[in-house]
């Protein structure tokens, strides 16, 4: 499994091993990390699972066209790195993968 | 030991004041009792992208057990709270056991409003609340052809299309004239009739249900009023949802459609507070507003946990929703009801606009159509209370966000 570190608001960061598929919203929410609201559940409806990549940019898919209108909008600083975790799926290509959790979602 | 603050049902609301009361610095026992088997979950996606399999129940979870125990809730799972005895502050539990409460937050949801009709109850004919409820739907799609969705609200929407991508037939019987009637405008209704033409559902608009027929205990034809038969092994109920609200009223609390609450969701109990489906909250000028969503959840589970620790926390902001039915999203923001005018920004026939929606001058709601860009500014316009003229929003090389700032 894919191990990804999530670094909070407060610096705190939690590793976790996200199974393949699940996308990093799922993985930080479920385990309780602090700095993701997610409310519309990962429907890219809310804006509100933002987070910067810190690493492994370059094996991302690109971002829908949805998801960056509602990057647009995100709460926080908007940065070249912003992108919404519920967007994100977990993959072998991922395993050590570093995000930060924006100072706040809404 | 004090008596802890219990919070009755484990959904949305009630997790997100348990949550509150932890962030905004409650340190005393905090309870949460829900009927459900599971940790609270998402529900939208049980109509979306859970049928088609892109999610597994353990994906819908919003907290799992030990990310909730971490945070000191305790949270009891398989449990129904029965009785409320509000002289004693004890809530009886159906397993028999009591337990005293210091404050209560009741976020009990809602339930699907049953059909009122012989054959409801046959093998085949679901109701779509729970994940329960899916995962029985799931069972049974794979071998179903024939789908017949009763109610064309949003969850009987999105299910259709999730049905037709399975590749299912599928007819949607609604007995109002148009689509969604209590939630969007006309011209929306007649957009989203359009898509699901266009991708093979049959719609049948004013159509009342009036019998289910079944064959060895098995839904085979669903009958409307006027004599048309439409065979069925697949029968969605989704004709709205009635709030949970028999506990309140039982123990004395003031109910109409809903637990009674005002914008902090404060109830006519000052130990009790109430968030979510399951409440009616009474605005400024005395109407009452019903709100069944997330964000309705979410807000008012923050300001019952606010008022439980004496603070005032309103919910004030618009209303916002959203719905994904094929590649189309719809987000919506305020309340349309009472428009006399609306404005179109985008291209109808591509499938990509925003309609603002105005009462007089001023803006009071705006339906956007894949079109995220329109959807979030329009948030804030209305949150700001601007009202942008006509012709600023037909101009497109403006975008929407432009007229905040001004
Ligand atoms: C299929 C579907 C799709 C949806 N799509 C959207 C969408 O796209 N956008 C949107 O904004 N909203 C959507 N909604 C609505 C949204 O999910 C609800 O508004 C929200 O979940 C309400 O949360 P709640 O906590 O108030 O109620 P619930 O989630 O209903 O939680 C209440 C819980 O309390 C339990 N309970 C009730 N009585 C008792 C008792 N006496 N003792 C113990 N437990 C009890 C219930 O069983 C339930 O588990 C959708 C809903 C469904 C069903
Ligand atoms: S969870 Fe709502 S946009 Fe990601």
């Amino acid at each position: 499994m894919p191990r990804i570190t999530y670094i909070e608001p407060s610096g705190n960061q939690t590793e976790i091993d996200l199974p393949e598929g699940w996308s990093l919203m799922q993985g930080a929410t479920s385990n309780g990390v602090e700095g993701i609201e997610a409310e519309c559940g990962g429907s890219c409806a809310c804006a509100t699972c933002h987070c910067y990549v810190e690493s492994h940019a370059d094996r991302l898919p690109a971002p829908s066209e949805t998801e960056l209108s509602m990057l647009d909008h995100v709460a926080a600083e908007r940065r070249p790195n912003s992108r919404l975790s519920c967007q994100l799926k977990a993959s072998a290509d991922l395993d050590g993968m570093v995000v930060r959790l924006p100072i706040c979602q809404s | 030991m004090t008596a802890p603050i219990i919070i009755v049902g484990a959904g949305q609301a009630g997790l997100q004041a348990a949550e509150s009361l932890r962030s905004e610095g409650y340190a005393g026992s905090l309870t949460m009792i829900g009927d459900e088997p599971h940790t609270p979950y998402h529900r939208p996606p049980l109509s979306k992208a859970y049928l088609l399999g892109e999610f597994t129940a353990a994906q819908l979870a919003i907290r799992t057990p030990e990310a909730l125990a971490k945070k000191g809730i305790d949270l009891r799972t398989g449990i129904t709270v029965s009785a409320i005895d509000r002289a004693t502050k004890r809530l009886r539990l159906t397993n028999g056991d009591e337990l005293d409460y210091a404050h209560l937050c009741l976020a009990t949801g809602a339930r699907p409003r049953p059909l009122p009709l012989a054959g409801a109850d046959l093998d085949g004919v679901f109701p779509l609340r729970t994940l329960a409820d899916t995962q029985a739907i799931a069972a049974r799609l794979p071998s179903a052809s024939h789908v017949v969705v009763i109610g064309g609200g949003f969850i009987g929407l999105e299910f259709a299309a999730v049905a037709r991508k399975l590749g299912k037939a599928v007819v949607v019987l609604e007995a109002a004239p148009r689509l969604m009637p209590r939630a969007v405008t006309p011209m929306m209704s007649d957009f989203f009739r359009d898509l699901h033409i266009a991708h093979g559902v049959q719609v049948e608009l004013g159509a009342s249900v009036c019998a289910l027929l079944g064959e060895q205990g098995k839904i085979a034809a669903v009958h409307t009023g006027d004599g048309r038969e439409f065979p069925a092994d697949l029968v969605l109920v989704g004709i709205g949802i009635l709030p949970n609200a028999e506990l309140a009223q039982q123990a004395g609390l003031e109910c109409q459609h809903g637990i009674i609450v005002d914008a902090c969701s404060r109830t006519s109990d000052p130990a009790i507070v109430a968030a979510g489906d399951c409440t009616a909250r009474r605005l400024a000028d005395g109407n009452l507003l019903r709100l069944e969503s997330v964000q309705n959840a979410v807000e008012q589970g923050k300001s019952a946990a606010a008022a439980l620790l004496g603070k005032e926390r309103p919910f004030t902001a618009n209303p916002w929703f959203w719905s994904d039915q094929y590649d189309i999203k719809l987000q919506m923001v305020g309340l349309a009801a009472g428009c006399d005018r609306t404005v179109v920004r985008g291209d109808l026939a591509a499938r990509k606009f925003s309609a603002f929606h105005y009462r007089g001058r001023t803006l009071i709601a705006v339906d956007s159509i894949n079109s995220p860009e329109d959807h979030m500014p329009a948030r804030k316009l209305l949150d700001l209370g601007l009202s942008p003229a006509a012709d600023e929003l037909a101009d497109l090389s403006r975008p929407v966000n432009a007229l905040i700032s001004r």
